[in-house]
């Protein structure tokens, strides 16, 4: 396994880290965005999405230490290499005037960082119920004694809250903008160019963050607007 | 300067149009210059207000007018690297505003004239600065590093004398010329000064893309990725962030696609090449 | 002394192969028993240095720069000549071998322009299997083009930067034995002495460029491949560090220097803007293919030159060469700028400058024509100048770009100093007095790749030479003399800066011993010589200390060597009475201001001894026999 430690030591064997743990946390976001876009079918569906998921019980914790993992390689690689990129300039610049450095690409530590505490705070509100826990808990009645788990109804409640959707479009703006890097980013790293695709790949990352955010943004949006309501006022 | 004009209209310039002065009029510019005695001082910047040039001077010329003005003074005249000043053998070296090579696409500080800035500009004048740089006195630093990279693969194991016909190997005339695109790397370091994060990437790219599209290259191609990315890892540059401030102060302007091609190399010589005990640095 | 250059005799095709054939060997194993010092990093030096550890020798490689990837070699364009006939046309070894020696106006040694035309194939075939992107056809293979009004393609080129690819090339070469650990490179670091010990050279003194530090280092032969010395001139096209210090420490130690009169001139520069001038900067013959050169007809015309009308226009080259016109050769073309801004009808700053005027190609052509065979030249003029060449014609002028005189060397490439070996443009051998476009480069390779891995082994095998080190005495002495000029230099603290000086010499020089020369300027500047030498070493102010980085002291020793070589290479000039190649004596022309060569007296090499300060050199003649080529005069009417 020498040969796996030497790549990852290099400077090129962290790019190829960052990249593939950055595409996984990517392939979360999509899926994890198409089971919260069911909202909009009503509480029935994301109801039985949610009571789906929870059912697959091993599995989920699985899927739940998986993602830790590769979210906790993506950050700890990424503080290894902005560590090592601040050694490689000892003595800073009295001026520095760039050319063609991108806001989206300077920041990707801070937006990275915000992005995580964003996470913390998206599983203390919907996960582990600490904010807003009025409607963290609230039970969806099935006829019969059964209840599940009302997610929609605690997702709609979340942001009708002014200063709960403000934060979460916050945080997808700079989700959004770490994307915008992180997946033009991807090509270049992996060494996919081809002067007739440079184009394509270039555009790929601004415009699928685009998509990202507004999947995202649509739904605290939605609620916060009043589009999306609870199942008693529909 | 004669004070005579050149007796035709003025040229209008066709890259990033400068709007400068007429050529008979001196300026003066307000210069502030890093100054370091040795490798072991902390060096400061130091204000060389006033200095008087023409638009017609080359950079480098006003400092060298500078010099003269300071050493009849008796005080010692500011270092830094120049020798071809035709913008080819990579010496010269000085961040001008914060941009290596100064505010001119595709030109290198002894190429930029004086007309490129304004009557009265402030003007920072700072050495390449990274680690793996390190200053030696005042504007002038040690690029060793990079013939380290070189000695470490860059380049084809072919002795003097043997070797086939000119000819014998076909070589399609779109790889030769991205072959001679990236082999038009001057080594000048622009991109190391030029990168957030010090790296070395678009100089080691270059040689890695010049050499793998050509036959000659591609027998060694995976053994040279690793063995320049190992030295350069070495030698204390940074890591690559896909910031391509690299490609943009670049003199020969050397697109940031020999980085993608080193990074496939790199990639594919670290998950297939067998490794060998007699691998270690050098030759092959 | 009559010199003998050693060459074989016999049909001239054989000669190298014999030679080839006769000298002696090193068992391999031995090899590494013998040290090799090469000074100079160019195309001759690192294709030496590399090629000398291939073979097994213990290399130790010097420059001032701070790479060797640095050296000027990289700055030429054109291309490299080479005997191929890849495209049919005709060419041969013996055509190249013939246009080289007539080229060079009947001044060098048939042997070696035969043994360089005959190693220009190898160049190729090695540069192409080091990954030199040379510029292809579409079919694949390698792409010529003609140069210089050659009558053949022969010219191997990569866009217009074949000098630094072969540099890069023969680098890369270095690059690799220094990473085996065969080479051992000091980078920063100048010579300032040859160590000449029992007659042999043993060994050279340098200077640590950053540290300061001054010390010496031993070997079993010294090999110089530094260059030329066109900065004598002040202003040349040479880079700002190309000097003259290594040859001619080995020529004050006993090395004969020949022909040094034999200077180039560029007739396409763009010209000096004023006296802030550092350099100058050459831009590629091929312009004269399309531009039309002319002057206003009359002095002092101040107009601009749309204004001026084409009646009113001298296009003096197409009226005086009808037939070549605007691609007369580079020494009458240069002359012919120079007579015409004489006269008072020079353009732009200080008069100094001919019009190069692309409009009527442009009407002809288009712009866009022009802008894809020139545009990557128009861009750097206009880089330079601020002008549009697309809208106002270029200005153009001569200047100094190649020297083809240099230490003597025999056959082996020996100088007359037994273990100095001289390669490239520092010795004199193979472009007589004159050398032709894409010649430099092929001199440089073949010198070092093909010529030097040979002739060494000869000298190591025929030579017993006892071990010396540097506690020698012979090296103590050329330290401690070498520390005591350095601070001698540094404690003048006079008033006037070491450039000063150096413009001082350089515009005597160029004004005397330019483009054209007289006795009477000659013997004048034989005279302002010492006189400037002795004001420099008595007003010249060095700042800073010589245990560090100092700029101004390095120049310092540059200059002191070029105030003293200037005035070997005005007696040349002044001791040959002809006119041939790049050595034109307006006393010696045609009514039609053709050079007029004196084969009777004058066809020789020119070697002068060094004979102590202050004591005139003298001159050693080495006959050239011309038993292949006859010969004629050149004409380009």
């Amino acid at each position: 396994m020498s040969w796996v430690c030497r790549l990852y030591r290099s400077s090129l064997g962290a790019k190829y880290v960052m990249a593939t743990t950055g595409l996984l946390l990517f392939g979360f976001l999509i899926a994890h965005l198409l089971g919260n876009l069911q909202i909009f079918a009503g509480p029935d569906a994301v109801n039985s999405y949610a009571e789906k998921l929870r059912s697959l019980g091993p599995l989920l914790w699985v899927a739940r230490i998986g993602l830790l993992v590769i979210a906790g390689v993506h950050i700890a690689t990424a503080m290894k290499l902005a560590k090592a990129n601040q050694e490689a300039r000892p003595v800073a610049y009295a001026k520095v005037t760039h050319r063609a450095v991108k806001p989206a690409t300077k920041t990707m530590v801070l937006s990275g960082l915000v992005i995580l505490a964003y996470v913390i705070y998206h599983l203390a509100h919907f996960t582990w119920g600490v904010i807003q826990a009025d409607h963290a808990h609230l039970e969806e009645e099935l006829g019969g004694g059964a209840t599940r788990h009302d997610v929609y109804s605690m997702i709609v409640l979340g942001f009708q809250t002014w200063w709960v959707s403000a934060s979460y479009l916050v945080a997808l703006v700079l989700l959004a903008l770490h994307l915008c890097h992180g997946i033009t980013s991807v090509f270049q790293t992996f060494g996919l160019h081809h002067s007739k695709y440079a184009c394509a790949i270039k555009m790929a990352g601004p415009a699928i963050a685009t998509l990202i955010f507004l999947g995202y943004a649509s739904i605290p949006a939605a609620c916060w607007l009043g589009l999306v309501k609870l199942a008693e006022a529909q | 300067m004669s004070g005579h004009d050149h007796g035709h209209g003025h040229g209008h310039a066709p890259n990033p149009a400068p709007s400068h002065a007429p050529s008979h009029a001196m300026m003066r510019v307000n210069l502030h210059i890093w100054r370091q005695k040795d490798a072991h001082d902390d060096g400061r910047m130091v204000a060389y207000p006033n200095v008087e040039c023409s638009p017609d001077m080359s950079f480098l010329e006003m400092l060298d007018v500078l010099n003269e003005r300071l050493q009849e003074k008796g005080e010692e005249p500011i270092a830094f690297d120049s020798d071809c000043r035709e913008g080819v053998c990579g010496m010269c070296s000085l961040t001008v505003n914060g941009t290596p090579h100064g505010p001119r696409k595709g030109t290198t500080v002894c190429q930029l004239h004086m007309r490129s800035f304004r009557d009265g500009e402030e003007i920072f004048i700072e050495p390449w600065r990274a680690k793996a740089f390190p200053v030696q006195k005042d504007l002038v630093v040690d690029r060793g590093a990079f013939d380290r990279i070189i000695a470490a693969g860059g380049f084809v194991s072919v002795r003097t004398g043997g070797c086939p016909d000119g000819n014998a190997i076909p070589v399609p005339k779109e790889e030769a010329d991205q072959a001679m695109d990236a082999a038009s790397c001057i080594g000048c370091g622009a991109c190391v000064a030029a990168c957030p994060n010090a790296a070395a990437m678009l100089f080691v790219g270059a040689k890695v893309s010049h050499l793998r599209h050509l036959p000659q290259g591609q027998a060694e191609q995976k053994r040279r990725a690793q063995a320049m990315v190992d030295t350069m890892d070495a030698e204390g540059f940074g890591n690559c962030s896909n910031y391509f401030e690299c490609e943009a102060v670049c003199p020969k302007e050397i697109p940031v696609k020999v980085i993608a091609e080193l990074n496939r190399d790199y990639l594919s010589a670290s998950l297939t090449r067998e490794e060998r005990k007699a691998d270690g640095g050098g030759g092959g | 002394m009559i010199l003998d250059g050693k060459c074989p005799t016999g049909p001239i095709e054989t000669r190298w192969e014999r030679c080839k054939a006769e000298l002696k060997l090193v068992n391999p194993a031995n090899k590494r028993k013998y040290k090799v010092i090469v000074v100079g990093t160019g195309l001759a030096g690192a294709s030496a240095a590399a090629t000398l550890a291939e073979l097994g020798y213990q290399v130790d490689a010097f420059c001032f720069q701070d790479s060797p990837r640095r050296a000027h070699s990289i700055a030429a364009q054109g291309g490299i000549n080479a005997a191929k006939n890849y495209q049919n046309d005709g060419d041969s070894v013996w055509r190249l071998f013939y246009d080289t020696v007539k080229g060079g106006d009947f001044r060098a040694r048939e042997s070696n322009v035969h043994r360089l035309a005959e190693c220009s194939r190898n160049i190729i075939d090695q540069c192409v299997a080091q990954g030199v992107p040379f510029a292809r056809e579409y079919g694949g293979l390698l792409d010529n083009r003609s140069f210089g009004g050659a009558q053949v393609s022969r010219t191997f080129y990569a866009r217009g930067q074949t000098g630094q690819q072969l540099l890069i090339g023969a680098y890369q070469a270095l690059a690799r034995m220094i990473g085996l650990r065969k080479v051992t490179m000091f980078p920063r670091t100048e010579m300032l002495d040859v160590v000449v010990v029992n007659g042999v050279a043993r060994g050279i003194v340098v200077r640590d460029l950053i540290s300061g530090k001054v010390s010496t280092h031993a070997a079993d032969a010294v090999v110089l491949a530094t260059g030329g010395y066109g900065n004598v001139f002040f202003l040349s096209t040479n880079a700002k560090g190309c000097n003259v210090t290594a040859t001619w420490r080995a020529h004050k130690k006993g090395a004969f220097f020949a022909n040094p009169c034999y200077t180039q001139i560029h007739p396409t520069c763009i010209p000096v803007s004023g006296d802030h001038q550092s350099k100058l900067t050459l831009m590629s013959e091929s312009l004269r293919n399309d531009g039309r050169i002319w002057v206003p007809k009359t002095k002092g015309d101040a107009r601009s030159p749309d204004q001026i009308p084409e009646d009113e226009r001298d296009y003096y080259l197409e009226r005086r060469y009808p037939s070549y016109g605007n691609l007369a050769p580079r020494d009458i073309s240069s002359r012919s700028a120079k007579y015409a801004c004489d006269e008072g009808r020079g353009v732009g700053p200080g008069g100094l400058g001919v019009y190069l005027d692309f409009a009527d190609a442009i009407k002809r052509l288009g712009e866009a024509t022009i802008r894809e065979r020139y545009g990557n030249l128009f861009d750097m003029y206009e880089r330079i100048t601020g002008e549009n060449p697309y809208q106002v014609p270029m200005r153009i002028y001569p200047a100094v770009h190649y020297t083809m005189g240099g230490l003597w060397v025999d056959y082996h490439l020996m100088s007359n100093l037994p273990g100095l070996f001289v390669l490239g443009e520092a010795n004199f051998s193979d472009h007589g007095a004159n050398r032709l476009g894409a010649s430099a480069l092929m001199q440089g390779l073949a010198d070092g790749y093909f010529v030097i891995p040979y002739t060494i082994g000869h000298f190591f095998a025929s030579t017993k030479q006892e071990k010396v080190t540097t506690d020698h005495p012979e090296f103590k002495k050329a330290e401690a003399e070498v520390t005591a000029r350095m601070n001698r230099l540094l404690s003048i603290n006079g008033k006037r800066t070491v450039d000063s000086f150096h413009k001082e010499l350089g515009k005597l020089m160029w004004d005397k011993v330019g483009m054209a020369r007289d006795r009477a300027g000659l013997q004048e500047t034989l005279q302002k010589i010492p006189a400037i030498r002795e004001e420099f070493w008595k007003n010249v102010f060095v700042p800073g200390s010589g245990e560090a980085l100092n700029q101004a002291l390095e120049k310092a020793g540059r200059v002191a060597d070029f105030l003293e070589f200037a005035e070997l290479l005005a007696a040349d000039a002044l001791h040959r009475e002809e006119s041939c190649g790049g050595h034109f004596r307006t006393e010696y022309q045609t009514e039609d201001g053709e050079a007029v060569r004196n084969d009777q007296e004058f066809c020789y090499v020119g070697a002068w001894e060094w004979k102590g300060d202050g004591k005139a050199a003298e001159l050693h003649k080495e006959p050239l026999k011309y038993e292949f080529v006859h010969l004629a005069t050149r004409s380009y009417k």
